[in-house]
């Protein structure tokens, strides 16, 4: 019988925080900005200038430390990673090795097996090292030093995953709490989160672990799912022709499906870490985490409870709705303003989530405003624009975030409510199409639909179909 | 000198700090080492069992900044130390991981 493995999975998982400043300087962390133009002294790594601590960066450390139940090490401090890399501008990160500010937590997730606790090794806080740029033309590279100092925390996982799918349900758990805390946007394919994968092939039963390799580049989920069945499927394969796996760092070419090795052992790495002495100790009083406690929002599991009670929201689009922060916003602040949750709830799970998947997007990406989906359902309710047109104007909202209320106006979209020329036109109807007449007559209720679709075409859509209905069945 | 420092050791120091040395220098260097593991192997023989890990020179904790932007662009200055420049970014050798 043919051997069988267990996949065991640990995450490195990079999360850019949300702070306005760097985490050792005053200088922004905008995206996008041209090349250098966030940068000082202090984040080019010139001599003799001086890193001050962010203390936003302390406050969201803590917050995610606590809403994912590790423990706070009250007297914590930096350390120096040393290593030479051009982005790199000090030739060493200021991260924190001895003295991480959270350890010991995990989170739950939900597996087909029922609930499973990931445990959190520690979070530590670090700077984000500047850009590449490669210029195959001169053959030189070029660096770009705006991401260089900007605040970071890294979430080590213990190695308690063993599948793709828990890895996801992980992913997932961690990037909403940390939206919720409003800590970071998360998002992967910007790189606001990324995960580092290490994984490890074992026969089952086997109690030590196998040589685990470490993946990166990894930026959609999607990815991630891909790079471990490929990784799992490497390993396997070196084992059953009785090869070794090497400890190695490899990247992950999404496009080919493959992973390629990017450090080999010979030239591990030896950061020769110590403290940093360019900055003082942080102590962490109780009265400290009590106020952050104190200060943490509604999460996500106390978002979905209310939903069901305050809206009467069924389970599972209480789930989705609360699947991600932005998503979750959109909805409290449409009902907000047209006090209608079911409306809102409709419009976010069914055109919402159609027209994002359509156009592969995440929904951080949503960008229309609560204020427009809230007079688009006061036009509808008003009986102002049937359904179909609602959609179609939707989609415009979706994509442009449009006034719907000028926008029916200009296009003149609004529904026909005269009866009298819908009963015009449904005469004519009528009149064109003896068949169906006949076909209904004889018992083909179908035949009606059809008749419906004539009258609607014939009226360019605006017709409103209660309407036509009731005309039509009279008229028969 | 209690502590000899390898050719070994020595090549790859030399490799972790980017040095390139003389035979000279490396011999030089091999003994001011094994002198400085010997001071290091003479601190050892204190207890410092009950001694607490000392982090910082200064009984100096919790120096932050509050969360907002004062820096500007100063990208001009900053290039001013760039070995090159071209297209508003440091021009450095080819480097690829």
């Amino acid at each position: 019988m043919a051997k069988q493995y267990e996949t065991v999975i640990g995450l490195e998982v990079h999360v850019e925080l949300a702070t306005k400043t760097k985490i050792f300087c005053s200088c922004s962390t905008e995206f996008g900005g041209a090349p250098n133009s966030h940068t000082c002294p202090v984040c080019t790594g010139m001599p003799g200038s001086l890193p001050v601590l962010n203390k936003q960066v302390v406050e969201y450390a803590i917050a995610v430390g606590l809403a994912t139940n590790c423990s706070i090490t009250q007297y914590c401090k930096f350390d120096r990673k040393n290593y030479f890399y051009p982005d790199n501008p000090q030739n060493y990160q200021i991260s924190q090795l001895y003295l991480p500010i959270c350890r010991n937590g995990g989170v739950e997730i939900d597996t087909p097996a029922g609930k499973k606790t990931i445990g959190i090794h520690e979070i530590h806080m670090e700077e984000d090292a500047g850009k590449l740029i490669h210029d195959e033309w001169e053959d030189c590279s070029l660096v770009d030093f705006n991401r260089s100092g900007v605040p970071l925390i890294e979430i080590v996982s213990e190695p308690d995953m063993r599948s793709a799918e828990e890895v996801i349900a992980y992913l997932d758990k961690l990037r909403l709490i940390i939206q919720y805390l409003g800590a970071s946007d998360c998002k992967l394919n910007e790189g606001s989160m990324r995960a580092d994968v290490n994984l490890s092939v074992r026969e089952v039963g086997a109690k030590e672990f196998g040589t685990r390799t470490e993946m990166k580049n990894l930026n959609s989920f999607k990815a991630i799912a891909r790079a471990i069945e490929g990784e799992r499927a490497r390993q396997i394969e070196l084992l059953e022709e009785g090869k070794e796996v090497v400890q190695e760092t490899r990247r992950w070419d999404d496009n080919k499906e493959y992973s390629y090795a990017m450090r080999s052992k010979e030239d591990a790495q030896d950061y020769r870490y110590f403290p940093d002495p360019d900055l003082v100790p942080i102590m962490i009083s109780d009265e400290w985490i009590e106020r952050i406690k104190a200060a943490q929002p509604e999460l996500r599991t106390e978002k979905l409870e209310r939903y069901k009670k305050e809206f009467d929201i069924p389970d599972y689009d209480a789930e989705i709705l609360t699947s991600s922060k932005t998503m979750a916003d959109l909805f409290e602040a449409t009902t907000e303003l047209c006090k209608k949750p079911k409306k809102v709830s409709n419009w976010l799970m069914v055109e919402t989530l159609r027209l994002m998947k359509e156009n592969d997007m995440e929904a951080e990406d949503l960008s229309f405003s609560p204020e427009n989906l809230a007079k688009l359902i006061e036009l509808v309710d008003a009986g102002t624009i049937n359904s179909s047109v609602a959609k179609e104007v939707f989609e415009v909202i979706f994509k442009e975030d449009i006034d719907p209320d000028k926008y029916v106006e200009e296009k003149g979209l609004k529904a026909v409510n005269d009866e009298g020329a819908l009963r015009a036109t449904i005469e004519e109807v009528i009149a064109n199409n003896p068949q169906s007449v006949e076909d209904y007559h004889n018992g083909k209720e179908k035949a009606i639909g059809f008749l419906v679709g004539q009258t609607m075409k014939a009226m360019q859509g605006k017709a409103n179909p209660g309407m036509v209905n009731k005309i039509l069945k009279e008229l028969l | 000198m209690a502590n000899i420092i390898s050719d070994e050791t020595m090549e790859y120091v030399g490799i972790l700090a980017k040095l390139e040395l003389s035979e000279e220098e490396k011999e030089q260097a091999k003994s001011d080492m094994g002198k400085m593991l010997d001071y290091i192997d003479k601190l050892n023989e204190l207890d410092t069992s009950n001694v607490e890990p000392m982090s910082h020179v200064f009984p100096v904790n919790n120096v932050f900044r509050e969360d907002v932007v004062t820096n500007g662009d100063d990208r001009e200055n900053i290039l001013k130390n760039a070995p090159g420049v071209k297209e508003g970014a440091f021009k450095v050798p080819k480097t690829v991981e």
